[in-house]
């Protein structure tokens, strides 16, 4: 660029003294326009050659002088004999400049410039022009690239102008340039190609239906056409942009036809009428052009193939949130369901019409965003599957036994935190798998089973559950031996009769092993049992099926979510308390004549089956006598069932699940609290906890 | 062989910026220093385009533009003009006169480049 610097300063100083000379030719002959333009064009060169080779400065000076001048060309002024001392000093001040910007004074450029922009103003206000403006929108106009993510697609309909070709405009060049901005696909429509006796070579007849899909933005797309512009005619419009994803239904044909301006809404209309293809009609018909048919099925499966691209990248177009977050959204629409508890029960009390239609807006509302924010706090599974790909490798190496893990149903989600706290019990489950139910590669061979074992893992939705699977091919467990071990460990006593889902159910127990050696993955006797809280804690289920030399399949049954579920509401006396719903079976009514008729033992009948009860009045201490009529709450805790007396029932309950303070933590059968419409705090009861409780105070 | 593009400027700087580039970007070029001195070698030249100033002496870029398209050899050549800002009175007029396009000065090598391509290819 230096040489090019050299070469301007060159020029400049050749053109300043031109300058010089045909101002002071004009201060002698003021109309000469030969001698104004001569000026003109010097000021104007340079100008523009400042601006090119970095002199800014002195293009920005020049800038007002050439306008002035511009008008003097136009008659719009006459030159007078201040207007030639400014252009002179200015001439002076341009030679300082491009000398060097030391050189410069930057005051005098100033008083110069004020000094021009006086003579500009008087002349804008006279003729109403405002150049300045005008000149700074035009700079944009060329190749502005413009900052745009969005893939949009583009329908162009770009029909030129007969002539287009002596200017010199090659039309192929805007098409292979159209194809280098994005997806692209081209229908060149022929209908206007007259016969070969008719035909003008020199004349373009064909024009082009292009369907775009871009990132750069409608600007530039613009920009393509931007020399061409008047001539030709040029329709683009966006028809699938981003955000329109939602739409699952795609343009009919004849939509898009009427669209485009090919046919009219009542041709097609009429048409619909008989259940052909539309297409094939308009052409039979003679109505629409094939090829403009064929442009817009082109259309539709541009669209079409740009979605599933978008479906595609949608999959991985997730955001980060921080789990605190999220949290706290699950909180405050939990006060949300509990404020909206509270409304509702107002609206029934003041039993106005009106605002128990809002309070009932208001509930379903609530409802969809739980569901939502549930919805969010959802994961799949699958991360901690591909964990324990990993876990089964390293252990059966460690053991010498050769097992694959099988994994189904990775998708399956299930909220945060269940997955959070499930991943123990699993990584226990499944060492237990590899540690007592597969089989050494030999022992399998002997028993005709393959070499290879396989641990399979299966995640599936069952209603409000999710049901995990946990399930190998190896030895299967050996009821009796078990049963063994659990008196030698005085688990249960010699004499107890069990089943044999009971006797596996023993594994849980804590302190049962059934390991003869200890190794490091097994055999300290603990790990089941903790399997077993774990997912107590998450009021899930643990269902052990086996048999031996096929294998064992250990079932967990867990909820969905963990923050609101649904409860059943209850009294007793002043305190309210919440059974989760999912435990329950049914509610049957106590009489006094039904307690007295079973002699004090807490047991009623329920069509044949003898079910024990727990009077919670009694258990959880609370004053005053029953009502004549109590309720049987009948659950199910495991195989067994339960029924929980309770003074009234009230209802369903959208139970906004709080943690207890830690002073309350250890209190065993209470897993939370819930605070409902009119603010009182009702407890959940855990009642598998306040079972097992009861039970073991019995015995 | 490379293509040949012509430039057309009364000013020697511009003249050797544009030619510079061009020369960089493996063109080959032919200057003139105005209208005139354009149609002049035209003929001679084998142009596959023009690059021309509007505002020369002798025959400025617009009369430049009408001669050429009356030249049946380079009726379909394409011709961009240099403009300034502050000419869109002359843009209209050199369009209509048969332009194919134009870059606003001050322009960078780059622009100058991606113009040639949009309409040399």
């Amino acid at each position: 660029m230096d040489q090019n610097e050299s070469i301007f300063r060159e020029e400049a100083y050749e053109l300043l003294s031109v300058l010089e000379s045909s101002l002071l030719e004009l201060e002698q002959n003021p109309v000469d326009n030969e001698l104004i333009s001569k000026i003109f064009r010097a000021m104007h060169t340079i100008k523009g050659s400042g601006a090119m080779f970095g002199f800014d400065k002195v293009a920005a000076f020049t800038h007002d002088i050439e306008t002035v001048y511009d008008l003097l060309r136009n008659g719009k002024i006459i030159a007078n004999k201040e207007l030639i001392d400014l252009t002179l000093s200015s001439c002076d001040q341009i030679r300082r400049m491009i000398e060097g910007p030391d050189e410069a004074d930057a005051d005098e450029a100033a008083r110069l410039t004020m000094a021009f922009q006086k003579f500009l103003s008087l002349v804008t206000d006279k003729t109403g022009q405002d150049k300045p403006r005008q000149a700074k929108a035009e700079t944009k106009e060329l190749l502005s690239p413009e900052p745009a993510n969005q893939k949009v697609t583009y329908r162009i309909r770009f029909r030129p102008h007969k002539d287009i070709f002596s200017r010199g405009t090659n039309t192929t060049l805007l098409i292979t340039e159209m194809r280098k901005m994005g997806v692209c696909k081209f229908i060149a429509q022929t209908d206007e190609i007259p016969l070969l006796s008719e035909l003008n070579p020199e004349y373009c007849y064909t024009y082009w239906d292009i369907m775009l899909t871009t990132n750069q933005g409608l600007n530039a797309v613009k920009d393509v056409f931007i020399f061409v512009e008047d001539d030709c005619d040029l329709k683009i419009e966006a028809v699938d942009e981003d955000g329109a994803e939602e739409r699952d239904e795609y343009k009919k044909l004849g939509e898009i036809l009427i669209e485009r301006g090919d046919v009219s809404r009542e041709v097609v209309e009429k048409l619909m009428g008989d259940h052909k293809k539309i297409g094939e009609l308009l052409v039979v018909e003679g109505l629409v052009a094939p090829d403009k048919i064929r442009s817009a099925l082109a259309e539709q499966q541009h669209v079409h193939e740009m979605r599933e691209k978008n479906r595609a990248a949608d999959t991985s177009s997730t955001i980060r949130v921080p789990a605190a977050r999220l949290d706290r959204l699950v909180n405050m629409v939990g006060e949300l369901v509990t404020v909206q508890s509270r409304l509702s029960q107002l609206a029934a009390q003041v039993n106005d019409a009106d605002l128990v239609l809002v309070a009932e807006e208001v509930e379903r509302l609530t409802a969809e965003l739980r569901d939502n924010t549930m919805s969010i706090r959802m994961l799949p599974i699958g991360n901690t599957f591909s964990n324990f790909k990993r876990l089964v490798r390293d252990l059966s190496e460690e053991l010498g036994k050769q097992i694959t893990l099988v994994t189904e149903g990775a998708d399956t989600e299930l909220d945060k935190t269940v997955i959070e706290k499930l991943n123990d019990p699993l990584i226990h489950l499944i060492r237990n798998s590899i540690d007592h139910g597969v089989e050494p590669p030999a022992v399998r061979e002997q028993k005709g089973k393959q070499r290879q074992g396989t641990i399979r893992l299966t995640a599936q939705h069952a209603g409000a559950h999710v049901l995990i699977h946990i399930n190998d091919d190896g030895a299967g467990l050996d009821a009796e031996a078990i049963r063994r071990k659990a008196i030698e460990k005085n688990i249960i006593s010699a004499d107890d009769k069990l089943t044999e889902k009971e006797i596996f159910a023993l594994i849980f127990a804590p302190g049962f092993s059934m390991a003869k050696t200890v190794t490091n993955v097994s055999g300290r006797g603990v790990g089941m049992d903790v399997v077993k809280k774990g997912i107590d804690g998450l009021n899930g289920t643990i269902v052990i099926e086996s048999k031996i030399n096929v294998g064992t399949t250990i079932t967990l049954k867990l909820p969905l979510t963990m923050a609101i579920i649904d409860g059943l509401l209850v009294r007793i006396a002043e305190s309210f308390f919440v059974l989760p719903l999912s435990a329950i079976e049914e509610c049957v009514e106590l009489t006094r004549a039904d307690v007295e008729q079973m002699h004090g033992r807490n047991i009623v009948h329920i069509r044949g089956e003898v079910v024990p009860y727990i009077p919670l009045r009694e258990r959880f201490g609370i004053m005053g006598d029953p009502p004549l009529i109590e309720q049987v709450i009948i659950s199910r805790v495991g195989d067994d069932r339960f029924g929980l007396v309770v003074d009234q029932v009230i209802g369903q309950h959208q139970t906004v699940i709080k943690n207890l303070g830690k002073f309350y933590r250890q209190i065993k059968e209470v897993s939370g609290a819930t605070i409902l419409g009119d603010g009182t705090v009702a407890l959940i009861i855990d009642i598998s906890q306040l079972v097992s409780g009861a039970v073991a105070e019995e015995s | 062989m490379p293509d040949t593009i012509m430039t057309v400027d009364d000013s020697a700087s511009i003249r050797q910026m544009v030619s510079f580039t061009l020369k960089q970007a493996g063109y080959a070029v032919i200057e003139a220093v105005d209208g005139q001195d354009a149609l002049g070698k035209l003929d001679s030249s084998a142009a596959k385009m023009i690059i021309t100033d509007l505002n020369m002496p002798n025959l400025d870029g617009i009369g430049l533009i009408r001669a050429v398209r009356a030249n049946p050899a380079y009726r379909f050549i394409p011709i961009v003009m240099l403009t300034t800002e502050s000419q869109a009175e002359k843009k209209q007029e050199g369009k209509d006169a048969g332009a194919t396009g134009w870059i606003v000065k001050p322009f960078k090598p780059d622009q100058l480049l991606a113009v040639i391509r949009k309409v040399l290819g």
